[in-house]
């Protein structure tokens, strides 16, 4: 009896350590989003305290409305920044989920010469700081003329992405059984069909990861993006970022408002996606 | 109705050729089994049927139409696969109705027909269930379901039972057959296992290397093996095959023993020509445990030791040595027999079978 007791005791004790040290864990992966968030509701001067201040006297929303203000009332043009970067990592996420299907259905399902050689090659282009690319681009973009435009931007977040695209759909696609379609076709399907009847749907948690993470890349990129933008026809929120650092002083309170205001449809976007991303949905398929 | 002909048919990947010419005429309504050990080019000659591989050459024939062509779904076929490839994003409803769906049926007549295969199979309660609730047999007999729905010309299996335990292997071969029975469909059944050919088929075609090696029913193939290897492959436990020198009527074996010509071999064979000497395990027994030949005269006694035993209840499987190896023997309503025990042996010669040794080709 006492050891049936100790044993109950000893798991709760468990479970409340569990529970204790995972709580431990998010407060420090939280913690950035959460000082960003704060720092966007009070004043640079409790901002830049020290030693900190933990507990805010005072908050208040005027980064957000000065920022939605306009420009020259002390705000940003962030409607222009976010329509850029809506337009640019929408168009390029697509662009790049479809590539990334025909590609890494073809990498998963046909044999051809040199794949192995391909594949690596694409994995190969992953290997090279995007940074160090910075200057070529910017030069053959203005050459080319296509410099500060949508194009360029999603031209460049394309190929950014599509190694991975490739890379993680063909995963996918390797883990739906082959036979599945074969049965499709002998049910009446054309090979067409065959595929967005059954191959689509069963790779779709794997396409849509692809498709958040090219997202994301595309939404927070800077470092290409500081080059290829000069202003508000292309330039995106990250590099909107920029606007708040003058000669002398940074806009604290402004950067995490803007900050804020990026990450939140990031974050709605994932939260939708991340729904269907319900793994081992082959199972079943074949065997026992 | 739709018989299926084969003629000349070819498959080659690149420089390798897998299916060297083969010609099949399957009757309409027929369940023929293609057997063979693996890579012997069954499973491609029925990919090849189904129109999941291109044909490299040759002819095959679906009722009357040449279907080389044609993509799978034109050929009005339906497939049962070994791994059952059930859409695991579907209901075991909308996996059976996906045929009709596709073929623009109404849901209305898609539920009917989907209802009545069900009903076939006994699937009813499992019909709102996802394939991943099942177990391995309820799947395959919903793969059945599947395909007895788009009520093909053509039912084809590739190797349906292999995944399934051996209890389960033999309740779902029973429902194949009766399947068979009720839908009176053409059947092409690919496998590996000689004992399911046999139960199952109609005729049995027993392919080896990429060519067939003979077609027949069941009892032609056992009884009148037209090769060495058909006469190994078919039968359980396999026939004894020994090779030996004609001499004055006798089969001179390496190990010095003999055993005279069977009968009605003794004017195909001349002193002097290598022949393979085959009997089964059924026609070699400890005299008085087995079967009554037909032709007495024709049994040959030989008191042999025994080396080991193998009790199945109803029959003992005996081995003994003969010949400086292991011969199987089946004993019926058996006794005990020690190790190194030396007993009577009858060799049933009218039940025995004599093959070119070199070519393997029967000498019948």
């Amino acid at each position: 009896m006492s050891s049936v007791t100790s044993h109950r005791l000893r798991r709760r004790l468990l479970k409340v350590g569990h529970v204790i040290g995972l709580f431990i864990a998010m407060a420090i992966i939280c913690l950035p989003g959460f000082w960003i968030v704060l720092s966007s509701l009070r004043p640079t001067v409790e901002i830049m305290a020290k030693p900190p201040v933990w507990v805010p006297e005072s908050l208040s929303l005027d980064a957000y409305r000065a920022m939605f203000s306009g420009v020259g009332q002390g705000g940003i043009p962030v409607w222009d920044y976010f329509r850029n970067s809506l337009i640019i990592s929408i168009t390029s996420t697509v662009i790049a989920l479809m590539i990334g299907m025909s590609g890494g259905y073809a990498f998963a399902r046909y044999r051809f010469k040199g794949k192995s050689a391909i594949f690596l090659g694409f994995m190969l282009t992953r290997a090279v700081p995007g940074i160090a690319l910075s200057l070529p681009l910017f030069m053959i973009y203005a050459r080319t003329g296509i410099i500060d435009t949508h194009f360029s931007m999603i031209l460049t977040y394309v190929a950014l992405n599509v190694p991975f695209t490739i890379w993680l759909i063909d995963g996918f696609f390797r883990q739906v059984p082959k036979d599945l379609a074969e049965a499709a076709q002998i049910d009446g399907c054309t090979r067409w069909q065959a595929f967005w009847q059954v191959e689509f749907p069963l790779a779709g948690p794997g396409i849509a990861s692809a498709g958040i993470f090219a997202f994301l890349t595309s939404w927070n990129e800077y470092a290409l993006a500081s080059q290829i933008t000069r202003s508000v026809n292309s330039k995106t929120l990250p590099v909107g970022l920029l606007d708040y650092t003058a000669e002398f002083t940074i806009d604290w309170r402004g950067m995490c408002a803007l900050a804020v205001v990026m990450i939140v449809p990031a974050l709605t976007l994932t939260f939708i996606i991340q729904k269907h991303l319900v793994s081992g949905l082959t199972f079943g398929a074949v065997k026992g | 109705m739709a018989p299926v002909t084969l003629r000349k048919l070819v498959k080659r990947y690149g420089a390798l050729e897998v299916v060297h010419g083969i010609d099949l005429e399957v009757k309409d309504r027929e369940f023929i089994a293609l057997v063979g050990p693996s890579g012997c080019g069954k499973s491609t000659t029925l990919r090849m049927i189904a129109g999941l591989e291109d044909i490299s050459g040759g002819e095959i024939e679906i009722g009357d139409r040449v279907v080389n062509d044609l993509p799978p779904r034109a050929r009005n076929i339906s497939m049962v696969f070994q791994s059952y490839a059930l859409y695991p994003h579907m209901t075991v409803a909308e996996n059976m109705g996906f045929s009709l769906k596709i073929a623009g049926q109404s849901a209305d007549e898609i539920r009917k027909r989907v209802v009545e295969a069900a009903a076939i199979l006994d699937l009813g309660p499992l019909l709102e269930r996802r394939p991943s609730q099942l177990s391995g047999g309820q799947r395959q007999r919903v793969a059945m379901g599947r395909a007895i729905v788009r009520n093909p010309d053509v039912f084809l299996f590739d190797e349906p039972l292999s995944n399934l335990d051996a209890k389960l292997r033999t309740q779902v071969r029973t429902e194949i057959k009766r399947l068979h029975a009720k839908v009176k469909s053409t059947m092409i059944y690919v496998t590996h296992d000689q004992v399911e050919a046999m139960t199952l088929s109609d005729r049995i075609v027993i392919m080896r290397d990429g060519y067939i090696e003979q077609i027949g029913t069941p009892e032609e193939v056992f009884q009148r093996p037209a090769s060495k290897f058909v006469a190994g492959f078919i039968g359980s436990p396999p026939m004894n095959l020994e090779d030996a020198v004609v001499d004055n009527g006798r089969l001179m074996f390496a190990g010095g023993q003999s055993l005279p010509v069977p009968p009605r071999f003794l004017e195909k064979v001349t002193t002097g020509q290598k022949v393979t000497f085959g009997i089964r395990p059924d026609d070699v027994y400890p005299t008085g445990h087995g079967l009554h030949s037909g032709d007495a005269s024709a049994v040959h006694a030989m008191a042999l030791p025994v080396v080991i035993t193998e009790p199945l209840g109803n029959e003992t499987l005996v081995f003994i040595t003969f010949t400086g190896r292991d011969w199987v023997s089946r004993m019926l309503n058996p006794r005990p027999l020690k190790t190194g025990e030396t007993v009577e042996m009858s060799f049933d010669l009218s039940q025995a079978h004599l093959f070119d040794a070199a070519t393997g080709v029967s000498l019948r």
